[in-house]
Parts: C-alpha cells; structure tokens; sequence
C-alpha cells in the first residue's frame, strides 16, 4: 500500500537574506511558518513546487518539507524544520527574534 | 609576516570585482542558482540553513592586528557582530547579506586578506602549526613552506577542479599541532642523518565518513623538490581520483584502492616529468618569503613581578599554568587564549573581543596572532613579563578562561543551528558539557581531555580524534550522539572506536560524566591522563560505565 501523503509545506531560502521562506497560500512568499500554505494533496504540492522552482529572482532551493496543523498555522515534524523556522539554539538570533515564530514541534 | 604583493593584490582584487558582476546577474535574474552556485563556492559563499555564510581563509592561521581589526569591522558592519574560527584555521560569518558580500570581500582585500578557494574542489586554505615560530621543539618554522604552497596554489589553472577537495597541512614540529596524517597531503619538516632540512610527505589521510591515517609516501624530500613533487601528487590524484562517487573522490580512497606503492610509482614518474620544468625561481622565492618571516627581536626583562602575580593571585597561576606554553626564547611564553568560556559557543569571538585581540597583540605579542584548529586565538611570542596584564584585559573581556586542553575545550562544528548537511546539533552539547564540568569544579583535576563533536558524518569537528569523540546523528527524526572512544590528534593520529548505541540529546552529557567517573576512579595517578588509562584499560571498563543497565544485565 503506498504511504498516504503528509502535508507539506513548500519552503526555501531568500536570495538576497538567505532567511528561511515560505510560500503562502497566494503562492507569495512569507518569512514565518504559521503564514504558509499546508498542503495536503499531492498533486498540488508538486505543482506548486515546480512553480518555486521555475521562479527566479526570490526562492532559492526550493522544496518540499513535512508540517502538521498547529493552532496558529503550520507547524513543523521534523527537529530540523524546527530550527529552520525559528533559528539557531546557542545564539538570540535569526526568527525567534521575531514575535510569532512557532514554539511547538508537532508531536506526530 | 608575509605581505601581499602587487601581484597578490590585483588578482584579489580583479576577482572581487568580477564577483561583483557575478553577484550582480544573480541578483537581476541573468543567472539562475545552478550557474550561480559553482561561482559563489569558488569565493566561499555557502548558503546554511539560516543565511548565506562567508568562509574567509586564514593562511596557516596567521593574523596581524590590523586584519584581526578589520574582521572585526566586517562582523559588526556586515554581520551580527561575531565571527567564528573554524578547524581549518578559517573564519566564517554566519549572516551575511548576499549583496554585501562583495562590499566584505572588499574590505578583506584591504588587509590582504580573501575567501578564495575556501570552498569547492581546489586546495583549500594550507594550514599549519599554530605554535610556528615559536614552540621549542621546532625543526623550522612551517610558515614560509605553507606560505609557498598557498601562492601555488592559488588559481593554479591545473587543480581548480579536482575531484575533490584538498587540503594541505604543514608542521615543523614532531609533537604536530596541525594534525598533518588526516589531511590529503600532510607536511613535515624533518632533518635527515645528514642535517639537511627537508620535507616528509605523508598521503591520503582525511577524516569524514570514511577516517584514514595519511601514510608516508616520501620519508625525506629535498627542499627544493617540494612544489615539484607536491604538484606531481595531486595531479596524479587529479586522473585517478574518482569523480563518478562524491564519496569515493578523495585521495584517501584513491590510495587505498590503489595502493600505496601504485601512488607512489605514478607520483615519481610524474615527478621526473616535473622536476626539469621548475627552473629554481621557486626556491630563491622561498628564500624572500621565508625572509619575511623572520622572528621578532625578543626582548630580556625582568621576571619578579610575573611570579609575583603567581604567587599573589591563584586565578592566574592556574591561567598561566594551564593556558601558556613553554616556548623557545628565554623567558617567553606561548599564550591560547580560550575561545571557549564555559557555556559559550566554541570559537566564536565577537567584535570587541578581537579589537581587544589586536590590541593586546599590538601592545606584548610582536603584533602577531594565530587562529588554532582547536579553534582558540594563539600569540606566539609573549614574554612572561607581560602575561598578568594580558590576562587581566583578557579577564575582563570573558577570554580568560584556564581551559587549553582540558575537557571544556571542546571542538565543536557548527551542527544543526547553523549546517544544511547537519543532522543534529553539536553546539550546545559542547556548551553543556563545559558547564557541567565548570558546576561539577573537576575539569582541572581531569586534566587534559579532549572531546570533539561533529554534527553529522562529515566530521568538520574531527570527532574520529577526539579522546572523546561524539557524533550527532537523526534517529528516526530525533538527535542522537553516538560515542567514539580512543581517538587522538597527536603525531600517530589515532581514529576513535566507536563504543555502542548512541544516546538521546537528554542523555549525552550523563553519559559523558559516567566516562569520566569511570576514569577518575580508574586511573593510577593523577599523571595518567584518559587517553593514557583507555590505552592501559582497553575500552571495556569505559564501556561499562556508558552501558550500565547492559552490564547488568550481561552480569546477571
Ligand atoms: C557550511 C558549513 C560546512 C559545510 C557545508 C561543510 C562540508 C563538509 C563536508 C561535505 C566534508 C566532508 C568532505 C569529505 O569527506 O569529502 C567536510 C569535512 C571537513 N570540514 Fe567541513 N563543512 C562546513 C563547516 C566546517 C567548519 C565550521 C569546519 C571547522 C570547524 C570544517 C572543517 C572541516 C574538516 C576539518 C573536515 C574533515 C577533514 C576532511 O576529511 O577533509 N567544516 N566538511
Ligand atoms: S560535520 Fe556536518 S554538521 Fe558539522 S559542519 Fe560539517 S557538514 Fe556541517
């Protein structure tokens, strides 16, 4: 039986900061997680995937990362999404620095 | 010290500007990543998982006041205010902004300093003893040889795509502090029965997911041999080097699936061909270089008020004990100055703390400061005199911690808060490991005990040498450190065993505090250091205290 789909959210970096994005449900890029687009169909997501990656200019490495539904928004599954959406753990830098940066990884 | 010359100068220049417009179509759209990538490698621009990263390289890790200055300028201008020494004697900036990298590289270029070939498949910055010119086991200092590979090899046309990197590192010393058997070509100055000064070529050593001790491939080269032959090496590596498996591609698996002997054939015959071609330029070019590298008038002064302050302050007895090297001049000291306060990130320096470098260096260290692969500020030529008020400026600027060689000197890579490649962070497990130590007020009776932590299998943090190696690994998406025992990066270069299944995030300090009990509690004096007792004991004893419950379990 093929493995059932898990949202994902489609995530990269910005060209010129190099800060982690993500795409919205517009398909415009936000900074913070808990604004990105979950995507629960498979399809969609690697349609909208393949139009990050045919954007130049703004996304760079665009790709496909697991998320879960939190209270305010995506919320990621995976430790290291979890430091991509927040920032590094020695240092007070990066998006925690910003207000809504997720608090919880998704117990799943 | 080695200054740019006009040569140097414009060809670092020209190369900025032509980053410059490289950077310039990336940012327009003219260049999509893929062509965009090769080109910001080639001048040390990676992109981490939170920001683009700059690698800038420090030549066999000397600095002058004035670069030291400069990068901290850079740090504050273009960065977060901090810069981070790394292994390989470079500096990285964690957040710069893509389009100011040019603007950086700049600013480098004023003080001869680049990030060129700091990354991709060339030679990479050639490291070297951090002690050069000053240590008293010296055979000769590295400097002028390391400096003479670094002007080959830069741009050299034939090696800007090996099939992988390559790294070069050079000591004079035989206690060698530049870890010259887990590089790809390591370099020993020795002297032969005759008294000639030359040139032990060691081969194929690299640590990564596959750790080899480098292997003699020439006992004594005659000095004026050297760029011949080592150019004879990686252009024998250059052919036969794999470029079908990135895994497979560096020279250490081109040695070992073609043996030593067939390396060493190749590599002579390729040598005759080279040989004639070097007409002896190099050598009276070594002889300017090493002219400019010429040590400084040591100065006679009196050492009363220096055992004064022993006597006086136990603090910096401890310090200057622990932390300063005998070194060849009368009265002279050898000062590491920690980059590793108790519960800070290992090697990172902010701004103030490297104008205060420079300053202390420009004031009691003949100007001149080195970057230590243990990731620690070195100056080479203190004299003893001056050692209470360096300490006290050091003290006040969080540097004085008495730590060189003990358990909280950890080298540590930057993991998952800052590496795309990480599969779990290595930082702040070297942060708790030296707080807990601090807490526990053992790590001075531990003496000398050196833990290494790579967030993943490359092994940037060398954890394969490390007395104490960890390895941060994701376990079913979760970090979990696996334990190498037994490593060490002295002159034998000895890679660590790894002694059973790793632990949780949560557990990885605990389980350092029973290895070091278990020591503690076996070993037979105060004189045996941990490396000693495992070399004594054999890994069982540390294993059991690791794995309790199995040992139980096993007993039972
Ligand atoms: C963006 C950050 C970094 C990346 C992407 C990176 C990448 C790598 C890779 C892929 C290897 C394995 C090479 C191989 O086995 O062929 C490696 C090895 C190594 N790196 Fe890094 N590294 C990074 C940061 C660092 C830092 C911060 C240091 C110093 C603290 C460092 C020093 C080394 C050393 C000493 C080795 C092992 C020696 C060797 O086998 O060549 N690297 N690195
Ligand atoms: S060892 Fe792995 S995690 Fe650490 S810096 Fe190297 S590539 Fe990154």
């Amino acid at each position: 039986m093929p493995r059932p789909f898990s949202p994902k959210v489609v995530t990269a970096n910005d060209l010129i900061e190099g800060d982690v994005i993500y795409m919205a449900r517009n398909g415009s890029w936000v900074r913070d997680m808990c604004m990105a687009w979950l995507i629960e169909d498979e399809a969609e997501a690697n349609t909208q995937l393949a139009r990050a990656t045919d954007e130049p200019g703004i996304a760079v490495g665009p790709y496909l990362a697991d998320a879960a539904a939190g209270p305010t928004g995506p919320i990621p599954t995976h430790f290291r999404e979890a430091f991509r959406a927040t920032g590094p753990s020695n240092r007070f830098h990066g998006k925690q620095t910003q207000q809504s940066a997720p608090e919880a990884v998704a117990n799943v | 010290m080695y200054d740019y010359n006009n040569f140097d100068e414009s060809f670092v220049r020209n190369r900025v500007a032509q980053f410059r417009e490289q950077v310039g179509r990336r940012i327009s759209g003219a260049l999509t990543e893929d062509e965009f990538k090769p080109l910001r490698l080639m001048n040390g621009v990676y992109l981490q998982l939170h920001a683009y990263m700059l690698r800038v390289a420090i030549p066999y890790g000397s600095l002058n006041p004035n670069q030291m200055r400069q990068l901290a300028m850079i740090g504050e201008r273009w960065d977060k205010g901090y810069g981070h020494w790394t292994t390989r004697q470079n500096i990285q900036y964690n957040w710069p902004r893509l389009s100011d990298i040019p603007d950086m590289l700049d600013a480098l270029a004023d003080v001869g300093m680049h990030a060129i070939q700091t990354s991709g498949n060339t030679i990479r910055n050639v490291t070297a003893d951090h002690f050069a010119g000053a240590a008293a086991d010296e055979v000769e200092d590295p400097r002028p040889t390391a400096e003479l590979l670094r002007q080959w090899s830069t741009d050299h046309p034939e090696f800007q795509f090996l099939p992988r990197k390559f790294k070069l590192a050079v000591t004079g010393s035989k206690a060698d502090r530049a870890v010259t058997k887990a590089h790809d070509i390591g370099i020993r100055i020795v002297k032969n029965a005759a008294g000639e000064i030359g040139y032990q070529i060691l081969v194929g050593g690299g640590l990564g997911r596959t750790p080899v001790v480098g292997q003699v491939l020439k006992d004594f080269l005659p000095r004026e041999d050297l760029l011949p032959y080592v150019e004879a090496v990686v252009s024998v590596y250059n052919t036969l080097g794999r470029r079908d498996n990135k895994y497979k591609a560096r020279i250490k698996i081109t040695t070992m699936e073609n043996g030593i002997e067939a390396i060493h054939d190749l590599v002579e015959a390729r040598f005759a061909q080279l040989r004639p071609l070097f007409s002896g330029v190099d050598q009276e070019h070594f002889a300017n270089i090493a002219a400019d590298f010429k040590a400084p008038e040591f100065k006679t002064a009196s050492l009363d008020g220096y055992h004064a302050a022993r006597d006086a302050d136990p603090i910096f007895r401890s310090w200057s004990d622990t932390n300063v090297d005998d070194h060849r001049a009368d009265g002279y000291g050898i000062v590491t100055i920690s980059m590793k306060a108790h519960g800070a990130t290992p090697g990172d320096a902010s701004a103030d703390q490297m104008r205060v470098l420079a300053d202390l260096a420009e004031e009691f260290g003949h100007g001149d400061i080195r970057i230590s692969h243990e990731q620690n500020v070195i100056f080479p030529h203190v004299h003893r005199s001056d050692l209470p008020a360096i300490f006290a400026a050091l003290r006040a600027h969080g540097m004085a911690t008495a730590n060189a060689g003990l358990i909280s000197d950890i080298i540590a890579c930057p993991g998952m808060d800052y590496c795309a490649l990480a599969t779990a962070r290595s930082i702040p497990v070297a942060q708790e490991i030296a707080e807990r130590f601090d807490a526990l007020k053992i790590e001075h009776d531990i003496g000398h005990l050196q833990i290494k932590i790579s967030g993943c299998i490359n092994a940037c943090g060398h954890h394969h040498l490390g007395h104490i190696g960890i390895l941060g690994l994701d376990r079913a998406g979760v970090e979990n450190y696996q334990i190498t025992l037994g490593g060490d990066a002295g002159p034998d270069t000895v890679i660590g065993k790894r002694a059973g299944p790793g632990f949780a995030y949560d557990q990885i300090v605990p389980a350092i505090e029973r290895l070091v009990h278990a020591y503690l509690e076996l070993r037979e004096d105060e004189g045996e250091t941990f490396i000693d007792a495992y070399r004594r004991l054999g890994e069982a004893p540390f294993k059991a205290a690791l794995y309790p419950e199995e040992d139980k379990t096993n007993a039972a």
